[in-house]
């Protein structure tokens, strides 16, 4: 079966980038695909590469982009909230003339309209957020 | 696949104090573009984003209000507010904001884009849908 | 229909929405802090019993563990996993997360 995730709030503040993990790495070992992974709201802040959470902890952005890897997965990224939030790419970078990047690897910027095909392209959406 | 879904948003969060409410309308302006079954959802909270007589001078932030208003013209018109969530806040359905949408096939005319039901009523409406986007 | 709710019930009235807004038949799942509402003799124990009687309730077992509750939880709560979670996604024809 295809499944399709929402993600709605950033790492460490709440649970539920964690627990959208989780469910999307079940469902890799259970044998479903995985269509896209949208992250939305303060969920963007799951995509970039400078957080250093403390070495005993589990580091959430690295842990998508190595399951994205693993497994090929589309990490995708809003771009009008990841604008308002500080999260960018090459691309975003020159388009608005800032003086750095900051996509992690495997995640990418797009529009709304990936939620919306990731809903119609997909058997089941599961939102997890605050 | 062409396939038309069931596209339902869920609002339960009150606007202004957090951006879920103007996010929200913001996917639902773009998924109007995608000729899917739409119908939007304010309950709890949520009815609070279409109240009238919002001024949001004072915060700074842009005012959404008008953005609702418009969604007739994006062709939505199934909009259903819980009668308890209303009801639990003192509010009518002479509080909200005025939507409607104009019907082609009645020569244009003007109608209601918002139904007020109660909570068994949008139990059906929410097991119908085939995605659901909470906010 | 799945429903997943992940608030305390103490905290947020998420539960009480979902309760009052889901139909005979359907599945709730309660994750995160929603696992709070799964626990017995707590001011919403009895909510969750009538709403057992024609509802399934589930709650996730890493989230009852992580925060000690798992000696508390109510009988007939079924206490599923992750891949357990998976499964009520694909079984059920939608879900709808109560945020």
């Amino acid at each position: 079966m295809k499944f399709s995730i929402q993600v709605n709030e950033g790492p460490y503040q709440h649970q539920s980038s964690d627990t959208a993990y989780q469910f999307t790495k079940a469902a890799l070992e259970a044998g479903h695909e995985i269509f896209r992974v949208f992250f939305y709201h303060d969920g963007v802040n799951n995509g970039t590469r400078l957080t250093t959470p403390p070495q005993d902890d589990r580091n959430i952005v690295n842990r998508w982009s190595e399951l994205a890897a693993e497994h090929e997965l589309d990490l995708v990224v809003c771009v009008a909230a990841a604008q308002r939030r500080g999260i960018v790419d090459e691309g975003e970078m020159q388009r608005n003339g800032k003086d750095a990047e900051n996509i992690a690897p495997g995640f990418r910027i797009s529009g709304l309209g990936q939620l919306i095909e990731a809903g119609i392209q997909a058997d089941r959406l599961v939102v997890f957020g605050d | 696949m062409s396939e038309i879904k069931k596209f339902l948003y869920v609002n339960r969060k009150a606007p202004y104090g957090t951006i879920y409410a103007w996010e929200s309308l913001e996917v639902v302006l773009i998924g109007a573009a995608f000729d899917q079954d739409v119908t939007l959802a304010f309950v709890d909270d949520g009815v609070y984003q279409i109240v009238k007589g919002t001024d949001t001078a004072g915060i700074e932030m842009k005012n959404f209000s008008p953005t609702y208003t418009a969604l007739g013209d994006y062709d939505i018109k199934k909009i259903y507010v819980e009668k308890e969530s209303l009801e639990k806040r003192g509010l009518t359905v002479d509080d909200l904001l005025d939507l409607k949408w104009e019907d082609e096939d009645e020569d244009w005319a003007e109608k209601d884009s918002i139904h007020v039901v109660s909570s068994a009523e949008l139990a059906d409406i929410m097991d119908d849908a085939d995605i659901t986007l909470s906010f | 229909m799945l429903h997943t709710v992940n608030k305390s019930p103490f905290e947020k009235d998420s539960l009480a929405a979902c309760l009052r807004m889901s139909k005979d038949g359907c599945a709730i799942l309660l994750i995160e802090d929603a696992v709070y509402a799964a626990t017995d003799g707590t001011a919403v124990s009895d909510q969750i019993k009538e709403a057992m009687k024609t509802k399934s309730v589930y709650a996730l077992k890493p989230d009852v563990d992580a925060r000690g509750m798992s000696g508390k939880v109510i009988d007939g709560i079924e206490l599923i996993d992750y891949a357990g979670f998976v499964s009520l996604v694909a079984d059920q024809n939608s879900t709808q997360s109560w945020l």
